[in-house]
């Protein structure tokens, strides 16, 4: 183990991540890359092809709900319509408008999502650095807490939420940022206990720089990346803990449009109209492929 | 009792400062280390049960209506419920003594692994909780079985030809598994293999074949995981300076692999089993429902649409401290395989 690593030939990392070693921490040895150019460059493409995705959810998230703009007008005259021009999805069993629906359904995805990682990453980061920074007793304090919620795996703290209010969307925002802070709190405190008791820090205090130097010249270089892979992250898993919920009937309930609840609505009509339940899986499953897609900087070897 | 002498290793690059350690034998090592493992999860464990308790009991004393009535109308029946049955009911069951007494006996009936009747059914908690736990384990432990198989097997392939064509199959597989949500992909196994196909029961508890679909999806999104984790260290630890050593000393690729290539990435992927029992709580929740199987999960969903919260509560207990035991065993696991985790820190 105390071997010192031999010398290899390390690439650069591909897009400039700057290598947030803050001088004189013990560096984990480089990681040996098995790269080839080709590798960085499909990682590359990769990405911008989820960049894209997402852009594109995001527009119809956006714009969709103003074209479609009538999302729970009944119409029972238009039974499972089956889709036309101006309705490209068609009619579901009440005959409200489907893409009305799935968009009304991705933006309330996409914003829950923003707001719930929003919420856990700052509150996380906060307590975070103020475990690093403080120790003592207020660190082990925070670090108990964190233990308890480390046990309970996230869909359990979002389903006792669920059951203090049925159905109502601030219970489920909370839960998915209750279960979430943790993650935030545990990574922000470990690695900035070791910036923080770096020589360099030690440095910085000796000069007399103060936290707010601290803060934006040591702190924040090693930690926006690894708050940044970790937000994508948290969205997917918001999103997917939202549809979950509704899926299974203990999250939000109809009429509201949210993608779980559209493709249980739809599941008893998948003969007459498989479209109705393809389209809100396809959404989905597009969401997450884009958000996680955006975080392929894992290094391979 | 041998009493081994170990090797020092102590680095002094890194823990210069540090006094030195006396040395003692190498089952203290292990029993100490495994004694501070037994506290910390302990404590833990202690921790999540007063958190759950106290949670459910917030929530129950904010319910609409009068949980007098609610539990009135479950002994004798909704018709036979008035003013004068919730008050003796309430004088009963201590409803009237002030939160902070009602909490301390809630507490102390939680450690007696009392939690009451089901607002639902009006059955001991406690006794429904074991055939909920029995169906948990079973389900759990066939998924975990399955993908951990799977997993390491598709990960050790695809190490082994670095950047071929399995090894990109594996990247696929991975990001499908990490991308699907568990009742998308039970959907598309029952659609296919169940509605198409008519090769197994759809949903359900007792009958053969029932266990093969839910424990399918559960075992897919866990395999994934498990696939990536084996490939990555299984390529470390082939590119290490022990295993090129073996090789220098020319041993055949086989032996290189069983013996000093799986017994290490054993270590990781046994603590990667630890990080797993999250994702597997969770898809227990969503799978059981999706199928049927009657587990905690399933009860727990059915708990919560209900409002039935001493059912809640037990069934939120249970699956947390799988958890913690899960995490306990996995600790104590690597600690065996791995000497080199035994050192003081």
């Amino acid at each position: 183990m105390s071997v010192p690593a031999p010398q290899r030939i390390t690439t650069a990392a591909p897009d400039g991540n700057p290598d947030g070693n803050p001088a004189g921490t013990p560096a984990t040895p480089p990681a040996p890359r098995w790269g080839t150019p080709g590798r960085a460059v499909r990682a590359r493409t990769a990405r911008l092809l989820a960049g894209a995705l997402l852009t594109a959810l995001v527009a119809f998230a956006l714009l969709g709900p103003l074209v479609w703009h009538q999302y729970s007008g009944q119409d029972l005259s238009q039974f499972l319509q089956p889709p036309s021009p101006a309705e490209p999805l068609g009619h579901d069993h009440l005959g409200r408008s489907v893409i009305a629906r799935l968009a009304h359904a991705t933006r309330l995805s996409l914003a829950l999502a923003v707001l719930c990682v929003a919420t856990a990453a700052l509150a996380g980061t906060a307590l975070g650095l103020l475990a690093a920074w403080r120790r003592g007793w207020l660190d082990q304090l925070l670090l108990g807490i964190s233990e308890v919620f480390l046990a309970l795996p996230a869909l359990l703290i979002v389903l006792i939420f669920a059951a203090l209010a049925s159905g109502e969307l601030w219970t489920i925002y909370l839960g998915i940022a209750l279960a979430q802070w943790v993650e935030y709190f545990r990574v922000v405190r470990a690695r900035s206990v070791s910036v923080l008791t770096s020589p360099a820090v030690e440095a910085a205090g000796l000069l007399r720089l103060g936290p707010v130097h601290v803060l934006r010249r040591h702190l924040w270089p090693e930690l926006a990346p690894v708050l940044l892979t970790m937000a994508t992250l948290g969205m997917a898993t918001a999103v997917l803990a939202m549809s979950t919920l509704s899926y299974v009937g203990v999250g939000l309930t109809p009429p509201t449009a949210e993608l779980g609840l559209l493709i249980t609505e739809a599941l008893p009509y998948y003969h007459e109209a498989p479209w109705m339940v393809l389209a809100p899986v396809a959404v989905l499953l597009l969401l997450l492929v884009g958000l996680l897609g955006l975080r392929s900087q894992e290094v391979r070897r | 009792m041998p009493t081994p002498t170990l090797p020092e290793t102590t680095d002094p690059g890194t823990t210069g400062s540090r006094p030195p350690v006396a040395r003692a034998p190498h089952d203290f090592f292990w029993a100490q280390a495994a004694g501070r493992v037994l506290v910390r999860r302990t404590a833990q464990a202690v921790a999540v049960a007063l958190a759950v308790t106290v949670t459910c009991f917030i929530i129950v004393q904010r319910l609409p209506g009068d949980i007098a009535f609610r539990i009135a109308a479950g002994r004798y029946g909704y018709d036979k419920v008035d003013a004068a049955a919730a008050a003796e009911v309430r004088a009963q069951t201590g409803l009237d003594e002030p939160a902070f007494d009602q909490l301390a006996g809630w507490i102390l009936d939680a450690v007696r692994l009392d939690f009451g009747t089901s607002l639902v059914t009006g059955a001991a908690v406690t006794g429904e909780l074991g055939h909920h736990l029995a169906a948990t384990l079973h389900l759990a432990a066939c998924a975990l079985l399955v993908s951990l198989v799977l997993g390491a097997a598709i990960g050790v392939l695809a190490a082994q030809s670095r950047g071929g064509l399995l090894d990109r199959l594996t990247d696929v597989w991975v990001a499908v598994a990490r991308a699907m949500p568990p009742f998308v992909l039970g959907l598309v196994l029952i659609i296919v293999f169940s509605v198409q196909l008519g090769w197994v029961p759809a949903a359900g508890h007792g009958e053969r074949g029932n266990i093969v679909l839910p424990a399918l999806t559960l075992a897919a999104g866990l395999s994934g995981l498990f696939a990536r984790v084996t490939r990555d260290t299984v390529v470390q630890i082939l590119d290490s300076e022990q295993v090129r050593f073996a090789e220098t000393k020319g041993l055949g690729r086989h032996v290189v692999l069983a013996r000093h290539v799986l017994r290490n990435a054993g270590v990781t992927l046994v603590a990667y089993v630890g990080v797993q029992a999250l994702v597997l709580v969770e898809g227990v929740v969503v799978v059981e429902s999706l199928f049927a199987w009657p587990g905690l999960g399933h009860a727990l969903v059915h708990a919560v649409f209900w409002r039935d919260i001493p059912s809640m509560q037990a069934t939120v207990l249970a699956l947390a401290l799988i958890v913690v035991v899960v995490s306990t065993l996995v600790d104590l696991a690597v600690l065996a395989l791995d000497p080199r985790t035994r050192e003081v820190r």
